[in-house]
């Protein structure tokens, strides 16, 4: 076994505490990731990024100098930043995202730019302007998306850990289907500066990485107050690093119409998260039953808020200041607008616009996009009413493991649905985390696939939801198989 | 013409006088060259995200008070939804369905809504000649764009173009005297529309307007106000009938074109702007702000009126005028003139004189305020006449000093022995006898030759007024 | 419902080219409706009286200082720009 795979076979908790004990420099850490990154067979990077020049890492920073990869929606001082789209193909923008800047702050060097689904719109990662990312699970299926190539990366062995963001579900789907923790704090708590706007009252930021601890570690470097982001209010009390194992006292609700009931939800799947909730029984949590009623109306009203923002978000790609630009001579302002919106951007993008600028029209405002901020009330407040009962709520991430590529591409509600699970809570802008929690065998068959458990705190109670998903990450053992083959180190287990 | 009046409302944009724009902290710059003051969020490049400026905030309410308005406890931004290319995110964020300010009155005219919002940049149109039609390109200079605005709505109270320029004028002088906005119309910082309809006389129905864009001086409101009610007028006479439109006036031919007409009209699909949390006062910082409001022009012209009995000529001028009145109620502090002849002096001979010397106001002159009120009192109790105080004055503003000494020394007293002024009226009427017919006859002009005859023969310190008097007197007129 | 004209019309607010020759539009319609028809349930819920929610976070008055910070280079502002042109963005122009 090379020295690159022994180091890539660490948790990044696992490998900074080695920089720091020196039994290897950050600088044959982040050679290790970039050799293998610039190896990608899983079309996960859009760009690996070569080290600063003068870079010099900082074995007492909080990150000690380790490679961070970056979804490609996050702005990067002078480095390409397309948000997956054709659109910014050519753009490098002036400024760096306040998210990357903290962690580069804390000591990270940045990794490379990961693919993604176009502006962040899809569940499987094919809508991207530069082709479908592969599951390093099975090549011939999707990792999830919108982040999916962040955690395609992570799982993949090409990243130690990698930023996503979340709008619906696209940090919690890909690290569900790729076998990895995702978490997506609550809205607020991570500046959203620099991050290309999907929906903004609903996008937030988070990391995808193969433990808890690592999660914890990058989120409490990211959190807090940014003068750039009125909506940044940060954690009060931060983040600490989780170390619970066990979950004595601690009431979790299972509602029963993101689980019970839940159409849709793969036997596989479900067969895991009864076993998961046999085991925080077994941890001491008291289990039961609760429900949110409005929650099933959580697609609807997704479907009419995200693309009403989107349609404003994006009208600002019109060839004016920086991307695509596509006219002749003899184009007059409106074409230009419309054949470089038309050429720049991809088919989901376009339905997209088309749904949101639909639902904010004259004479179907009330109707839409009212009447979906009313049902967004009606679903907070089913949360807080749980939440008087419980202290956490689970379900399963993703109703299903990892499809095929193309399965869903041809319908998009049916790929709508993925994010049946995650979308209530954004919604509600709660903070969960995806935990791995189990294989399960796809209901279209062959080999066992990750399946993710969903656990969902109250606004700003992150430290909560890391300490539970510790002590079950420990419980469960959950061994990142893909990493392990991926990098060729059989037996290494992580976390 | 006499069957229809006019039914006019005014939308004025004002571009706040803050140091950085409404969401970004670049510097506010008139002139400078093009695109040195941008930024990635004036750029509306992505992932950026707007702040509000907190002084804007506080102008507008400042703004809305002023204009009586009631201030929303709670408001919020949203996003109108448009492409243009003054326009760096696809949409404007502006204040909709809340307003910051709504319900107000200024003078005779009720204000609908102040409420805030961004400016869009500054677009150059390339070619010959130099207007949107015909140039086949267009410059965008961002350097605007994201100014601080308030946009003012009013009821539609106006009924005639004159009266909607008083109006404006008034407003204008409101917001300068409150320091929110230079308000100076060439360069932008006060745009107005008006939205214009006619109606036959005691008619309650409203008739369909047009929106009269962006006329850049006071003069050209007021010219293509008129025109365009003419224009409504003919049509309507004529048999047709007035379509909803938005229309462009050419102050150099007067002419009037169609800009915009109905079917191209906008839907701006507004919804809340996320990226921005309400806007919510206190009532403390509310009443903070309301106590710390300055005299503003309509208050004062009707003190002045009321209070002080001054003339309402008189008393506009001074209320458009803070610098103005403020040395005026100093001269006046300090005693010995009635605040009517006081206030004469002020937009009378000083104003001229001021403008003679080329001063842009009295602060610029050396003309202290306890000069004016001893001018002002020594030809009130005449000591010295109008005239000599008036070449005084002259001397005063470039020199300064104190008149009563200057009188004193160089003997500019009037001629108040009643027995030579008498006798000096006596020999005018006998030298100029024909004019004296005429005056016994009845034709008030021909006393100027006499007049004229007796301020030669004093040099120009008999008052005025009291050789009239006795010129009709000595012809048995009174 | 959403049919062909509407379509159309929506697409020339969001300033789409929809490729009316390929059947894009046809398409489009068929995939708007049937999204439509599912978030359509939200329409007869009963839902008088509640409160919309457009910000989860219960801010008020987040302001920024009225201080001037540092504006970009022209070129730097310029650089990303298709045509930039004597110092400004070039645009066709938006004739009326
Ligand atoms: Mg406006
Ligand atoms: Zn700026």
């Amino acid at each position: 076994m090379s020295l690159g795979a022994e180091l890539r076979a660490l948790s990044l908790t696992e490998a900074i505490e080695q920089i720091r004990a020196g039994r290897f420099s950050a600088v044959e850490y982040g050679a290790a990731y970039r050799e293998a990154a610039g190896r990608d067979d899983l079309n996960a990077y859009l760009e690996v990024v070569a080290v600063r020049e003068g870079e010099q890492p900082d074995p007492s920073a909080p990150l000690a100098g380790a490679p961070i990869a970056i979804k490609d929606i996050f702005c990067t001082e002078g480095v390409a930043t397309t948000a997956g789209s054709r659109i910014l193909a050519n753009y490098r923008p002036p400024y760096t995202a306040t998210a990357v800047q903290r962690l580069l702050d804390g000591g990270a060097s940045l990794l490379g730019k990961l693919n993604m689904d176009e502006f962040a719109m899809g569940s499987s990662n094919e809508n991207s302007a530069f082709g479908p990312v592969l599951n390093p699970w099975d090549r011939d299926r999707v990792p999830g998306g919108s982040s999916g190539g962040s955690a395609a990366a992570v799982a993949g062995g090409l990243a130690p850990a990698a930023l996503g963001t979340d709008t619906g579900g696209s940090i919690r789907q890909p690290a569900a289907l790729c076998g990895l923790v995702g978490l997506k704090p609550t809205y607020g708590a991570i500046s959203r500066y620099g991050m290309i706007a999907f929906a903004s009252s609903l996008d937030q930021c988070g990391p995808l990485t193969r433990t808890v601890a690592d999660a914890a570690l990058l989120s409490s470097l990211m959190e807090g107050v940014d003068r750039r982001d009125s909506t940044a209010v940060g954690i009060p009390g931060g983040i600490a690093i989780p170390n619970r194992t066990d979950l004595k006292g601690l009431r979790l609700g299972v509602p029963r119409e993101l689980a019970g009931e839940a159409e849709g939800i793969e036997a596989g799947v479900r067969a895991q998260f009864e076993r998961a909730l046999a085991l925080c029984e077994e941890l001491g949590a008291a289990v039961a039953e609760t429900e949110l009623p409005n929650a099933p109306h959580g697609i609807s009203a997704y479907y009419v808020l995200a693309p009403a923002e989107a349609s404003a978000n994006l009208a600002r790609f019109d060839g004016v200041r920086y991307g695509l630009r596509v006219a002749d001579h003899q184009s007059d302002l409106t074409e230009m607008y419309e054949r470089t919106r038309a050429a720049g951007l991809g088919p989901e993008v376009k339905r997209r616009i088309m749904l949101g600028t639909y639902a904010l029209s004259s004479g179907y405002y009330d109707a839409y996009y009212g009447q979906a901020q009313k049902v967004r009330t009606k679903i907070s407040d089913d949360f807080r009413a749980a939440f008087a009962d419980f202290d956490l709520l689970v379900t399963p991430t993703s109703p299903s493991v990892a499809f095929k590529l193309g399965a869903r591409a041809a319908d998009p509600l049916a790929m709508y649905m993925s994010d049946y699970c995650t979308v209530p809570i954004s919604l509600a802008g709660l903070p969960a985390l995806s935990l791995p929690c189990g294989l399960a065998a796809p209901d279209d068959g062959g080999p066992e696939l990750p399946v993710g458990l969903q656990i969902v705190a109250p606004a700003f109670a992150e430290s909560r939801l890391l300490d539970a998903a510790h002590a079950i990450e420990a419980a469960l053992g959950f061994d990142c198989a893909a990493v392990r083959r991926e990098i060729g180190v059989e037996g290494a287990r992580n976390g | 013409m006499a069957d229809f009046e006019a039914v006019i409302g005014l939308e004025i944009h004002v571009q706040l006088a803050t140091k950085t724009k409404m969401f970004c902290s670049c510097e506010l710059s008139f002139g400078a060259e093009p695109n040195i003051h941008t930024c990635p969020v004036c750029l509306g490049h992505p992932g950026t995200l707007p702040v509000s400026n907190e002084q804007a905030i506080r102008f507008g309410i400042e703004t809305a008070l002023a204009l009586g308005c009631e201030i929303a406890p709670r408001s919020i931004f949203h996003r109108k939804n448009y492409f243009y290319p003054d326009l760096s995110k696809g949409y404007q964020i502006s204040q909709y369905d809340i307003p910051l300010g709504s319900s107000g009155r200024l003078g005779e005219v009720r204000i609908h809504r102040a409420h805030l919002e961004e400016d869009a940049a500054k677009l150059s149109h390339l070619g010959e000649s130099g207007r949107i039609d015909g140039s086949d390109a267009s410059l965008v200079d961002f350097n605007r764009g994201g100014t601080p605005l308030i946009e003012i709505v009013t009821e539609p109270d106006i009924r005639d173009a004159a009266i909607a320029r008083e109006w404006l004028q008034l407003l204008r002088s409101t917001l300068r005297q409150l320091g929110v906005s230079d308000c100076n119309m060439e360069e932008g910082s006060l745009r107005c529309d008006a939205n214009i309809s006619i109606r036959r006389r005691g008619e309650p129905e409203l008739g369909v307007k047009t929106e009269l864009k962006n006329m850049n001086s006071f003069r050209f409101i007021e010219r293509g106000i008129e025109a365009e009610i003419a224009r409504q007028i003919e049509l309507v006479e004529a048999g047709g009938r007035v379509d909803q439109a938005t229309m462009h006036f050419d102050p150099a031919s007067g002419s009037l074109t169609v800009l915009r007409s109905k079917e191209f009209a906008h839907d701006y699909r507004y919804f809340p702007e996320p990226d921005l949390v309400p806007l919510a006062p206190s009532l403390e910082l509310i009443a903070e702000i309301r106590a710390a409001l300055p005299e503003l022009p309509e208050t004062r012209i009707e003190r002045y009126i009321g209070e002080l009995g001054i003339p309402g000529d008189a008393a506009r001028v001074l209320g458009f005028d803070a610098a103005a009145a403020e040395f005026f109620e100093a001269a006046l502090a300090l005693g010995g003139a009635s605040p009517s002849a006081l206030s004469g002096w002020v937009t009378g001979e000083l104003a001229a004189a001021l403008r003679e010397a080329g001063h842009a106001g009295v602060g610029d002159s050396a003309l202290s305020s306890s000069g004016l009120a001893a001018l002002a009192g020594l030809v009130e109790a005449k000591t010295i006449n109008r005239r000599t105080g008036r070449e005084i004055l002259v001397r005063l503003v470039s020199q300064g000093g104190d008149p009563v000494a200057i009188v004193e020394a160089e003997g500019l007293g009037s001629v108040s022995d009643a027995d030579a002024l008498s006798e000096i009226v006596d020999r005018a009427l006998a030298a100029q006898p024909k004019a004296a017919d005429q005056v016994a006859a009845g034709n008030q002009k021909a006393v100027g030759p006499i007049v004229g005859f007796v301020m030669r023969e004093t040099k120009g310190r008999a008052d005025g007024p009291e050789v009239t008097r006795l010129i009709r007197a000595k012809l048995g007129l009174d | 419902m959403i049919d062909r004209d509407r379509v159309l019309q929506v697409a020339r607010l969001a300033r789409l080219r929809l490729d009316e020759s390929s059947g894009e539009v046809e398409q489009m319609a068929r995939e708007l409706s049937g999204i439509l028809d599912h978030v359509d349930a939200i329409g007869g819920l009963d839902l008088e009286g509640v409160e919309p929610t457009s910000h989860v976070v219960d801010l008020v008055n987040v302001l920024r200082v009225d201080r001037v910070g540092p504006s970009l280079r022209r070129e730097a502002a310029l650089a990303p720009a298709p045509d930039p042109a004597e110092g400004s963005f070039r645009v066709p122009s938006p004739q009326a």
